[in-house]
Parts: C-alpha cells; structure tokens; sequence
C-alpha cells in the first residue's frame, strides 16, 4: 500500500470509497504509535537523552485533525504532539536524528525533543514556556487573514497549559478579529502531577470559548473517527471565514510526564480503565466492521511501521553530531557591525 | 529642512511601508490615535487598517503574534506603548523571538522590530521612566538599538525594519520633540552594530548612548571652553552586539574613559563596556575607567527625587573634570 501524507489521504479519489483512508488513517496512528514507543525504548537505553515527553494513548487526536488539513496550513505542536511532525511529512529519520541530538536533526543540535520545528513542512517548534505558541499560531493566522490565503494555524495545548496568561491573550484577540486559527486542547486530566480538579475550577477548557466570542467542542479524544469527522467541519468554517474555533479533545496520557516520571499519582485503576478505550483498538473494531480482515491488516501495517522506524533509527545512530563550534551559529540571519563575521 | 526626532521616527515609518507592503505596525493605540506619542500619525490613512492594527491591551500577544507574522514572511513593527511594559512580553522575546532562528538550526528568520518609548527625565515615575534595554542586552538572537539623534532615530529604525533578525529599538521619549536636526533628502540608513564619534577628542572620552549623549556633548563643550579639554564623545547608537573595535579605539586613544548612561549603574551596559576596556586596553589606561549613571534606585517622581538620580550635564561635567585631572 502507498502511503501518502494524512492530509493527501483525503483529498484522494480513493477516499471517496473510504476503504483507501480507512487504512491510511490506521497507518498513522500506527506509526505514531511506534515512532514513540521506540523512542521512549530508546531513552531507557540512554540513546536518546534529556527530556522525553510520550503522547501513547493520544494519538487519534494528532492523527484525526492533520488528517483535515491542507498542505499551506501551519501547526505549532506541544511537547507530546510528536505525531504532528510525521503526519505533516516529516522525514522520519531526521525526527529520530533531532532525539539524538545530530547535526542531520531540524535543530541540527542546538534543541532538543520537540522545540524546533520542520519549516518545510509548515510545523514550528515552541519553547518549554508552555501557551506561548498560542500567540504565535495567532500571529500566522493573522498573517493569513490580511494576506487574504485560505489557510489555517493550528495549536495544540493541554488544559493545564490553559492556565496561562498568553493562552486567554491569544484567544482573546483571536476571537477580536475572527482569525483563521485552531485551537485544540489535548485534555489528559493531568499537568504533570497536577489533577485537573488542581488546574481549573470547570470542567471543560472548551467551555471558555464563549467568552472568547468563538465556538468550542467537546470531543472523544480516544475516537478517531469522532475526532476526524469534527475536526473536519469545524475546519472548513474557520477556512470559510467564520473565525476561531477550539476542540477539546478528552483523552489519557499511558506514561508520566516524562520518561523520568513513574506517574505514582495516578491510580492504576484509572490507567486501566482508559487502556481499555486505546485509540488504535478502538479503531481497529472500526475497520473489522467495515469488513477489512483485521488481523491480516494489523500484522501488515505492524511491519510496515516498523520498518520506517527501524530505518529512521539507524539513519539516526548513523548520522554524525554536529562539529562542537555549532553552539555558536544560527543566532542570526542578517550579519551585523563592523566586521559581519556571523 | 528641520526634523524632530519624533518625526524622523514617523518619516521612516512611512517610507519603509512604502518601500515594502509586509511591514506592518501593530500595537495599542497606533491606529486610529496615531500613537500616544503620535510616532504613528497618518499611517493608518495611508496604508489602511490591514497594514495599521490596534490591539488589545496584551503585550506578550503583540510580540508573540508579531513572531508568528514574521516566521511566515511579515515584518512587524511592534509597539510597546511604554518601554515600561515591555516586561509583559519579557517571555516572547527572550525565549520566543530570539530563539527561533538557533532552534530551528537556521531553517527560519525572524525579522521583527519591537519599538520601545522609554527614558526619564519627564515626571513618569516608575512605570513610563524606565530604560530596560540592559534586560535585552545580554540575549543573543537579539539586536538592541538606542538611537540619540534624529539622523539615528530614522536610519536605525530603517536598518532595524530591513534586518532580518528580531531588533529591539529603544526611542527615547524625552527626545522626541527637544531634538531637532537638518535631515539629508532620499533613503539613508545607520548601520547596526556600529557606534559614532560624535565629537573627536584627545584627552578624555566619554562613551554613552540614548537619553545621556546631550548631556555628554554639552559637557564636553563647557569643558572645552572653560578648560581647554578636548573630550571625545562616542555614541554607542547599539548595545547589541556593541562596537567593540570603536571602543577599545577610544579608549587606546585619550587613555582615560567616563562611560555614562540613564540606565542604573549596577547591571548597565557601562559594566560591559568597562570590561571590554579593560581587557583590550589595559596598557594604554591612564585612569580607572569610571562609569557615571542613574543611581541605583527606582525612577522617583517628586522632581527633587529625580534630578538627585539622573545623571546631567553637570555631573558628567564634574566626572570628566576628576577624570582629567588623575
């Protein structure tokens, strides 16, 4: 099977059948799925260092709105949107070098994990202040506005990084001037060891949408088709100039905030309860009804994944760190002073 | 043809948005009031309100949005009505802005402007006195500019809008209507990252920047007069990345170094620049290298209370007199 990017999927004359995109989609999140898995293996093994922040268990939410998107629309990830690089296009084996640290990484070394972004592919790294890439996603879809372009920003945040100021500034003048912008909020109930009884005094973030002046979703964030097919309509009204939106998503983070962190305040009670709402096997019931031969389909896209991986990995552990007189380059595009030595 | 500095801000402005439809001037106010200051006056009629925006009150959005603007190919012109409230966006500078190009290993640019009114001297007290430039000083990924003169306020302004990297440009307000010069006709653009000699001495220089460089040229005159000094004075006109080689130049030439600034002594760029001297022009030194600012204190209102903290014409006068006389 082809594998075309998520959100060319769509558009494809053989998704008018749906069999073509039913099995696409499960590609991808079985790739996201993988790709994380294997880094967080990766990181046991001190292969990949420092912090490491694992999206397994949300997948369908990554996978279901860059499954709607276009390819001039920009995204600004978070620290467990892995996902979104890969659903975009990105080349697998760069993601992997960019863990590691080489020179061959988006950053080419000079940040880690998630923080740089592939520009090519219209995805922008934000920093560990987390909110702050709100603004910015507003900041593109202001661009888009006054330039007139069809396309679309797109933000993703946890509810706890909805307790930050810049998160009420961006959508505030979102919702002012009815900017082309997206807001998806992944809600996994904790902010670290934060319980969202801590984090906020209501229940859903998409309840403040209202005051904002925009619409807000609430959505089953384990249910892929739920996820795509919401994400697909309120996409195409902000694209039709209705303003802002914002979808949250309910879902469940399988590891701790970090790979450092064993998550001891969460009870195993409830890890298992929304295990038993796994996003890809949920899907998989999907399919099977559909009547696609879900074993033969598992085990098929299972290597498939798995060897992309592997080749990333090993393109990774191959590729060289960058020369140690890097950690001065890159600060500035326009030499300045007297001798423009930069 | 006489220019304030103010309109020499607005001259650059105007011509720059002419020159190039992605500059942009977003901020409180710049719309349809022109600007507290009127910087912005007559922009928006003649470019129109896609090019003119007014915010709300939201400093960290305007810099954060001017980032997203400019990742994809605008160049903002952010305002911070006050340089005061530029601790607002403190985040979406330091970490957003002047990181993107070194995270992203160099795949994207960020060519952005942030203006800041700023300066004491005009009963602002606390919180539209300020001069926070030595906050930004110390960020690489950023430039920092204070122009002093009407020719610097549009050449800087012009360099800063074409650069493509993010510039904080530090206008001061005492400046905008007491400073009024003869302005060259046609395009003409102040290098950044190169200071002045704005007065050619032998005996004592006095390096400074910003709201102290009258002052200094003042000094420097009645010094000359009164008691045949002849004091060089350099404009720094940026703080980052500073002018290393005019310094070090300065300093081998007369020996003897006042560095002045309105910014507080502790922590002010002055501590930099003392540093730079004294490790590239140790030997030529022929007196500590003395720095002269506003006291290490917050910006007092009650006039008394602020005149004791600035500096002036006559404490650097004083401080070039005890310096040429070591």
């Amino acid at each position: 099977m082809k594998v075309v990017r998520a959100s060319e999927a769509l558009a494809s004359p053989a998704s008018q059948a749906g069999l073509e995109t039913d099995l696409q989609l499960y590609y991808w999140m079985k790739l996201v799925r993988a790709f994380e898995e294997r880094v967080s293996r990766l990181h046991r093994q001190n292969k990949i260092f420092g912090g490491v922040y694992s999206g397994a268990g949300q997948e369908a939410i990554v996978t279901g709105v860059c499954a709607s998107l276009e390819p001039g629309d920009v995204v600004f990830p978070l620290h467990r949107d892995l996902g979104v690089f890969l659903l975009r296009g990105a080349d697998p084996g760069r993601l992997m070098a960019q863990l590691m640290g080489k020179e061959a990484g988006f950053s080419r070394g000079k940040d880690s994990f998630l923080h740089a972004g592939d520009v090519e592919h219209g995805v922008f790294g934000s920093t560990s202040m987390l909110g702050s890439s709100l603004p910015v996603a507003v900041g593109a879809a202001l661009k888009f506005q006054l330039k007139r372009e069809s396309h679309i920003a797109v933000a993703f945040f946890g509810e706890g990084t909805s307790s930050r100021g810049d998160v009420h500034e961006a959508m505030n003048f979102a919702g002012v001037r009815k900017l082309p912008v997206l807001f998806v909020c992944e809600n996994n109930r904790y902010a670290y060891s934060t319980p969202i009884e801590k984090q906020m005094a209501i229940e859903n973030v998409a309840d403040r949408a209202q005051a904002y002046g925009f619409r807000g979703h609430v959505c089953p964030g384990n249910d892929l088709l739920a996820v795509l097919q919401l994400s697909r309509s309120v996409i195409s009204r902000i694209r039709g100039g209705d303003g802002p939106a914002l979808i949250e998503c309910k879902t469940y983070r399988y590891h701790g905030h970090s790979e450092h962190d064993p998550a001891l305040y969460r009870s195993k009670e409830e890890l298992v309860a929304w295990e038993s709402r796994d996003p890809i096997q949920t899907y998989e019931l999907y399919l099977e009804k559909k009547g696609h031969d879900l074993l033969a389909v598992r085990e098929r896209t299972e290597q498939q994944v798995q060897a992309v991986v592997q080749q990333a990995v090993e393109f990774a552990e191959q590729s060289p760190y960058p020369p140690p007189q890097d950690a001065l380059t890159d600060l500035y595009a326009t030499p300045a002073g007297r001798s423009s030595a930069r | 043809m006489e220019v304030t500095y103010l309109k020499a801000i607005n001259q650059a402005l105007f011509e720059e948005m002419r020159r190039d439809e992605n500059v942009l001037v977003i901020g409180e106010d710049v719309a349809e009031l022109g600007g507290a200051f009127k910087v912005t006056e007559g922009l928006l009629e003649a470019f129109g309100p896609d090019r003119v925006i007014d915010t709300p009150i939201a400093e960290s959005l305007i810099v954060g949005a001017g980032v997203g603007a400019a990742v994809l190919g605008m160049r903002p012109v952010l305002e911070m009505q006050f340089a005061d409230f530029i601790s607002c966006a403190f985040d979406q500078i330091v970490n957003m802005a002047a990181t993107m190009r070194y995270r992203h290993g160099g795949q994207v640019a960020c060519p952005l402007v942030v203006r800041a009114p700023s300066g004491a001297g005009v009963h602002g007290a606390l919180f539209h006195s300020q001069n926070p430039e030595a906050w930004f000083t110390r960020v690489p990924g950023l430039k920092v500019v204070t122009p002093a003169t009407a020719y610097d306020a549009k050449g800087l302004l012009k360099s800063a809008i074409r650069d493509d990297d993010p510039v904080i440009y530090f206008e001061h307000k005492r400046l905008y209507r007491s400073v009024k010069e003869d302005l060259p006709e046609g395009d003409f653009l102040t290098p950044i990252g190169v200071a002045e000699v704005k007065r050619e001495g032998r005996d004592v220089s006095v390096i400074t920047y910003g709201g102290t460089l009258h002052y200094s040229l003042d000094a420097a005159r009645i010094a000359d007069k009164e008691d045949g000094l002849s004091v060089e004075v350099l404009d720094l006109r940026t703080l980052l990345p500073l002018d290393r080689e005019a310094i070090i130049a300065t300093a081998k030439k007369t020996g003897k170094v006042l560095i002045v600034h309105e910014d507080r002594l502790t922590g002010g760029i002055g501590g930099e620049v003392s540093a730079i001297i004294a490790e590239h022009a140790f030997e030529y030194l022929d007196g500590p290298v003395v720095r002269l600012a506003m006291a290490d204190t917050h910006n007092p209102f009650s006039p008394p209370l602020e005149a004791f903290a600035l500096p002036d014409t006559d404490k650097i006068l004083k401080a070039v007199r005890r310096l040429a006389a070591y």
